[in-house]
C-alpha cells in the first residue's frame, strides 16, 4: 500500500496535479508516525510512511493547507473523509485545493493496547496472519492482531470513503457498528452509577486540550474556553466540576458535526473515553430525528441547525431525562 | 545496604503510611499507572513509570494562592495556605528524580517561591532504580544513571526483594524508622541485577542520543534553524507534552469567583498554547513555530544557559509515548543536531 | 505568613488624575499611609483587582518621593478598563517592587541624560527624570524629548509645563504627530524629531515608547553617532508573573522579570530577534 500511495504522490508531484503531499512521516520507532507535508519525491521517498500505526486524521490540517498556494494531495482514510466533507459542509476547507486520493483505512493498531499487555522496550511491530509478531529489547513476544486494535478502528462506523479524487484499493461499505453499545450501558445505569463513571473519567483530565485541538469539529478562530471575556476560559479546575464542564461543553458544541473519528479519545493522554461523549449526542439525534451522519454528505441539513414540523417535542427529550 | 524481601513490601507501606502519607505508583484499570496515596492492601506498579509525573508533588496542577474578600472599596487579603504535613513518595525513578533539580534551580532561586519550598520540605523521596527501561527511554543521555537513581533514600529491586540505601539526612531519618523491617543485603545479587540493567541501556534505541550540539553557546544558531517549520508544522497547539513533561513548569495565576470571595489559584500553563503570551499589548510569540521552538529552545539551550550547563529534559520518554502527533525533542535534538 | 511574593498587599487610591482621554494617573499609598514598598526608578509593580486580574505597571513616581507612589495607566484591557473607573478610596492590591532598574546610582552618574519618550512610555521613564532632579547635582545635561498624539494626549502634561519646563537645568522638547489648534510647539514624529534636535553624542539615552518608535528612534540615533551601549530602554511590557518563573518574559535566555525589565540595547542586539 505504502509503496502504491508513494507511487502515485510523485506522479501528481511531476505532472503538476499538485505541489504538495499530505500525509505520515517516519518516526524513531515503527509507532511514532507524524502528520507532514511533503514537497518532493525525494522526501516522500525517504520519509512517507503508511503502516498500521499511521491513525492521525489529516483533515484538519487542511484547513489551513488549502488555503496555501496550489493544490495538495491528501491521503484520507474513509473515517477522515467524513471529517472531510463535513468541514466542505461548514466552508472550512477549500474543495478545489485539495486532490484527495482515498485509501483503505484500518484496522490500525494502538500502542498503549500492547503495552498494557505488559510488553515493554518495543523495537518493531510486525503483523504475521493477524498475529503481532513484537520484537522486544527483552525477547519477542506474540499477542492477537485484534487485541491491539485501537479504540477507534474496533467501532468503525464505514470502510466507505464519501468523498475522493481517486482511489488506491477498494472503496468499502458502511458498517453495521456496535459502536453505540458502550453508550446504552451508560444509558441503563442508574444516575448515580452514570455520575460515578463520568467523575471517575473526567477527574482524570490534566486540562492540555489535546481533544480539543485534535477535533476536526473544533475549528473556532478563538475558543470560548480561550476567550477571557466568556468567564469560563480557566485553564485548569478551578474547583472540583470544572474539568466535567469543559468537555460537556465541548461536546454540545460539536453536536450534530462530529463525525466519530475517534481523535479524542485517541489523543488524550489520560485514556478518558470522549468520544462516548459525542456517540450518546449521535445516538440521541438518531433517535429523536432520524439516522444522520455528519460528514456523510455536504447537503443536508443538520437536524439540530434545521427545524421541520415532524421534529420532536421538547417535552419528549425532557422526559426521556426522567428516571 | 539493607533489604526487604518482596512478599513484606506492603507491611513496609504500612509502617511508613502509619506515620506520614505516603504515596506509590499503582496500576490504574486502563494499566495506566499513576500516583495515589497508599491505602492498605495497594499494590505497588510494576509499570516502568506514571503517566504524569512526580513534579505533581511540589508543583501541583493546580493550587491556591490567597483568597480574596471584597466590600465596598475595602479589599482584605487571605492567607489560606495549607500547613504541609510530611509526605513520602516512593518509587520515583531517576528521571523524576532529576526534574526534582531542575524545578528546584527555578522556584527555589530568589524569590524563592514558598509554595513549592514548603513542599520540597515536607517530601521525603524514595527513589527507585529502573531494571526494564523501555525503547523511549533516553535519560542515559543527561548524564543520569537509572540504576543509582539517588533521591533521599535509594531503592534498588533484585527480582524476590528491594535494597534500601540512604542518600540524605532525610533519607536516614526515614531509614531509621524502618529499620526493625530490614535484613542484611545482597551486594552480589544486586550487583549482577545492575549489570544487567547497565547492558540493556547500552542496546536503547536511543542511547546514541547525544546533547554535543547544544547549550547556551548556540543560541543564535538554533533559534534561527531554518527546521523548525517543518518541526513544528503539524504540532496542534496542545499541553500534552508540558503538562506530562516532569521539568516544564510555566504556570498562569488566575483568579475564581467562588460566589464567597475571590479565590486567586496557580495552574500549570504551556507555552504552547496560543494564548500563552497573549497579554493586554498584543502577544510576543504569534506563531506556532514560535511556540514550539520556545519549549525546545527552553530545555537544549535556554536552561543551560542560565544553570551551569544542565539541560532541561531529564529523557523520561513521556512526550515521546503521549505527543498526539509523535512530535517530541527526540525528533527535535535529531533535527538540529550538528552532522 | 503572607511572606510569599505572590500573595499581595492592599494598597488605598488616594488620588486620580485624568491625564489623556486613555490616561489616568492614580496615586497610591499603604493602607495605614506612606508607601507600601520602596523602589527604585524604572522597577515595577503588580497591581491587582481581584477577581479582575493582575497587570504589571511601571512606577512612574520617583523613589525620592517619600510620601507615595504614582502609576500612570492607558486603558487597553480589561483590568486596566476596570483601574480606570476607581474612584479615590478604593482599595487595591499590589506586589512588588519587581524587576531591574535604570541604573541611576552607576553608568548613568555624572552623565548627560537625553530620554526619549512616546505616548504613555513616559511612565517609566518619569520616575527617573524626577529621580535626576531630585539628585540634579550627579548628573550633566539633562534633555527630554517627548511626544505624543495630540497635546491632550501629553502624560503629565501639567507637571512638564509647571516643573520640567520651568527648570533651567533641564532641557524640555515636545512633539505632537499632527498640527492642532493652541499647539505652536513642534509637529512630527519623535524619531524625525530627535534627529533634527541632533542631540551631542556623548549623551546617555533613556528610550521609551510604542516598539515602532523605539525602532526608528534607535536607527535615528545610530545616523547621529550614537553607540547601542549608550541606549537604555525597558521591556515591562512583557512581564507577567514578575518573578521570572512563569515562563513568559523570555527573550531567548534573558528574562524580563530577573534580568530585566532595564536593558541597554547591546544586551538586546545579543538575543534572538523575538521582541
Amino acid at each position: 500500500m505504502q509503496e502504491a500511495m508513494i507511487k502515485r504522490a510523485k506522479e501528481l508531484l511531476a505532472d503538476g496535479t499538485v505541489n504538495r503531499v499530505m500525509g505520515w512521516k517516519k518516526g524513531e520507532f515503527v509507532y511514532d508516525t507524524t502528520p507532514a507535508v511533503f514537497e518532493t519525491a525525494e522526501e516522500l521517498e525517504k520519509e512517507f510512511v503508511c503502516n498500521d500505526f499511521t491513525q492521525a486524521n489529516l483533515s484538519k490540517y487542511l484547513i489551513k493547507e488549502s488555503r496555501k498556494e496550489g493544490k495538495i494531495l491528501a491521503f484520507l482514510k474513509p473515517c477522515d473523509t467524513y471529517s472531510f466533507n463535513q468541514l466542505l459542509k461548514e466552508h472550512r476547507i477549500i474543495r478545489e485545493n485539495v486532490y484527495v486520493i482515498g485509501i483503505p483505512g484500518g484496522p490500525k493498531l494502538d500502542m498503549e493496547k500492547i503495552k498494557a499487555k505488559g510488553i515493554s522496550g518495543i523495537l518493531d511491530v510486525k503483523n504475521e496472519n493477524f498475529t503481532l509478531k513484537i520484537e522486544t529489547l527483552y525477547g519477542t513476544e506474540t499477542m492477537p492482531f485484534y487485541e491491539a486494535v485501537s479504540g477507534k478502528c474496533a467501532d468503525c462506523k464505514s470502510k466507505k470513503h464519501v468523498v475522493y479524487d481517486e482511489l488506491i484499493g477498494e472503496d468499502g461499505d458502511v458498517l453495521a457498528s456496535r459502536r453505540f453499545d458502550m453508550v446504552e450501558k451508560l444509558e441503563n445505569m442508574t444516575s448515580q452509577e452514570r455520575y460515578d463513571f463520568w467523575r471517575g473519567e473526567l477527574s482524570k483530565c490534566i486540562r492540555c486540550n489535546a481533544c480539543r485541538n485534535v477535533c476536526p469539529a473544533c475549528t473556532c478562530e478563538n475558543c470560548v474556553f480561550d476567550n477571557p471575556k466568556s468567564g469560563i476560559d480557566q485553564k485548569a479546575a478551578a474547583d472540583s466540576f470544572e474539568e466535567n464542564m469543559f468537555h460537556i461543553i465541548r461536546a454540545f458544541h460539536v453536536a450534530g458535526r462530529c463525525t466519530d473519528c475517534g481523535e479524542c479519545s485517541r489523543v488524550c493522554p489520560q485514556n478518558i473515553p470522549l468520544h462516548l461523549l459525542n456517540r450518546k449526542f449521535i445516538k440521541d439525534i438518531n433517535s429523536l430525528y432520524g439516522e444522520y451522519q455528519a460528514g456523510a454528505d455536504t447537503t443536508s441539513k443538520c437536524p439540530l441547525t434545521d427545524y421541520d414540523t415532524d421534529d420532536c417535542e421538547p417535552s419528549i427529550v425532557h422526559e426521556r431525562g426522567v428516571e | 545496604m539493607f533489604r526487604i524481601s518482596a512478599e513484606k513490601l506492603n507491611d513496609l507501606f504500612d509502617r511508613i503510611a502509619s506515620k506520614q502519607t505516603l504515596y506509590i505508583p499503582v496500576d490504574r484499570e486502563d494499566k495506566a499507572a499513576e500516583y495515589k496515596k497508599y491505602e492498605s492492601g495497594m499494590t505497588l506498579s510494576s509499570a516502568l513509570n506514571t503517566v504524569r509525573s512526580a513534579k505533581d508533588f511540589f508543583f501541583p496542577q493546580t493550587e491556591n494562592l490567597a483568597e480574596f474578600r471584597l466590600s465596598g472599596k475595602t479589599i482584605e487579603v487571605k492567607d489560606i495556605r495549607s500547613e504541609h504535613e510530611d509526605f513520602v513518595i516512593f518509587g520515583v525513578r531517576a528521571c523524576d528524580a532529576r526534574s526534582f533539580g531542575i524545578l528546584d534551580s527555578v522556584f527555589l532561586s530568589e524569590p524563592v517561591d514558598t509554595f513549592y519550598k514548603n513542599r520540597r520540605d515536607h517530601g521525603t523521596i524514595v527513589t527507585m532504580a529502573c531494571t526494564r527501561p523501555e525503547e523511549t527511554c533516553f535519560c542515559t543521555t543527561f548524564g543520569i544513571n537509572p540504576t543509582m537513581p539517588g533521591g533521599d533514600v535509594s531503592v534498588f529491586p533484585d527480582g524476590t526483594g528491594y535494597s534500601f540505601l540512604a542518600n540524605t539526612e532525610k533519607g536516614k531519618e526515614f531509614m531509621a524508622e524502618i529499620s526493625d523491617m530490614l535484613e542484611e543485603g545482597n551486594p552480589a545479587q544486586l550487583a549482577k541485577v545492575q549489570e544487567n540493567t547497565r547492558n540493556i541501556l547500552k542496546r536503547l534505541p536511543l542511547a546514541n542520543l547525544k546533547t554535543d550540539s547544544f547549550g547556551g553557546e548556540r543560541l543564535m544558531k538554533h533559534f534561527s534553524s531554518e527546521k523548525w517549520a517543518e518541526l513544528s508544522e503539524s504540532c496542534i497547539g496542545c499541553g500534552t507534552c508540558t503538562f506530562v513533561c516532569p521539568t516544564c513548569q510555566c504556570y498562569d495565576i488566575r483568579d475564581f469567583d467562588t460566589g464567597n470571595g475571590i479565590k486567586r489559584f496557580r495552574c500549570w500553563d504551556s507555552c504552547m498554547y496560543s494564548d500563552f503570551t497573549k497579554m493586554a499589548h498584543g502577544n510576543s510569540r504569534n506563531s506556532q513555530l514560535e511556540r514550539f521552538r520556545q519549549r525546545f529552545m527552553h530545555k537544549l539551550v535556554y536552561h543551560p544557559s542560565n544553570h551551569e550547563g544542565e539541560f532541561g529534559c531529564v529523557g523520561c520518554g513521556r512526550c515521546l509515548s503521549k505527543c498526539p502527533i509523535s512530535m517530541n525533542i527526540v525528533k527535535v535534538m535529531k533535527a538540529l543536531e550538528d552532522k | 505568613m503572607n511572606n510569599d511574593t505572590l500573595i499581595p498587599l492592599v494598597g488605598v487610591v488616594t488620588d486620580v488624575r485624568q491625564d489623556t482621554p486613555d490616561v489616568k494617573t492614580f496615586r497610591v499609598n499603604a493602607l495605614e499611609g506612606g508607601k507600601v514598598f520602596e523602589h527604585k526608578p524604572g522597577q515595577c509593580a503588580m497591581l491587582s483587582i481581584p477577581g479582575v486580574g493582575e497587570a504589571m505597571f511601571s512606577i512612574t513616581s520617583s523613589p525620592t518621593n517619600k510620601e507615595y507612589m504614582e502609576f500612570s495607566i492607558k486603558k487597553c484591557g480589561c483590568l486596566t478598563n476596570w483601574l480606570h473607573a476607581m474612584d479615590v478610596g478604593q482599595q487595591i492590591t499590589i506586589r512588588g517592587p519587581y524587576g531591574n532598574y535604570f541604573p541611576v546610582e552607576t553608568e548613568l552618574k555624572g552623565k548627560d541624560l537625553l530620554f526619549i519618550a512616546g505616548g504613555i512610555g513616559l511612565a517609566p521613564l518619569r520616575s527617573v527624570i524626577n529621580y535626576v532632579r531630585d539628585n540634579r547635582a550627579n548628573y550633566g545635561e539633562v534633555q527630554i524629548v517627548y511626544g505624543s498624539r495630540s497635546k491632550d494626549d501629553l502624560v503629565d502634561y501639567q507637571e512638564i509645563i509647571d516643573e520640567w519646563m520651568a527648570d533651567p537645568n533641564i532641557q524640555v522638547n515636545l512633539t505632537i504627530d499632527n498640527p492642532q489648534e493652541g499647539w505652536d510647539g513642534h509637529v512630527g514624529f519623535v524619531p524625525n524629531y530627535v534627529k533634527e534636535l541632533a542631540p551631542s553624542t556623548n549623551k546617555t539615552v533613556l528610550v521609551c515608547g510604542p516598539p515602532i518608535m523605539i525602532k526608528f528612534t534607535l536607527a535615528g540615533l545610530k545616523e547621529l553617532g550614537f553607540t547601542e551601549t549608550q541606549v537604555y530602554t525597558t521591556m515591562e511590557l512583557r512581564m507577567k508573573c514578575g518573578v521570572g518563573k512563569c515562563g513568559r518574559c523570555n527573550i531567548g535566555n534573558k528574562y524580563v522579570c530577573k534580568d530585566g525589565p532595564v536593558f541597554r540595547f547591546d544586551e538586546l542586539d545579543a538575543l534572538p530577534d523575538e521582541y
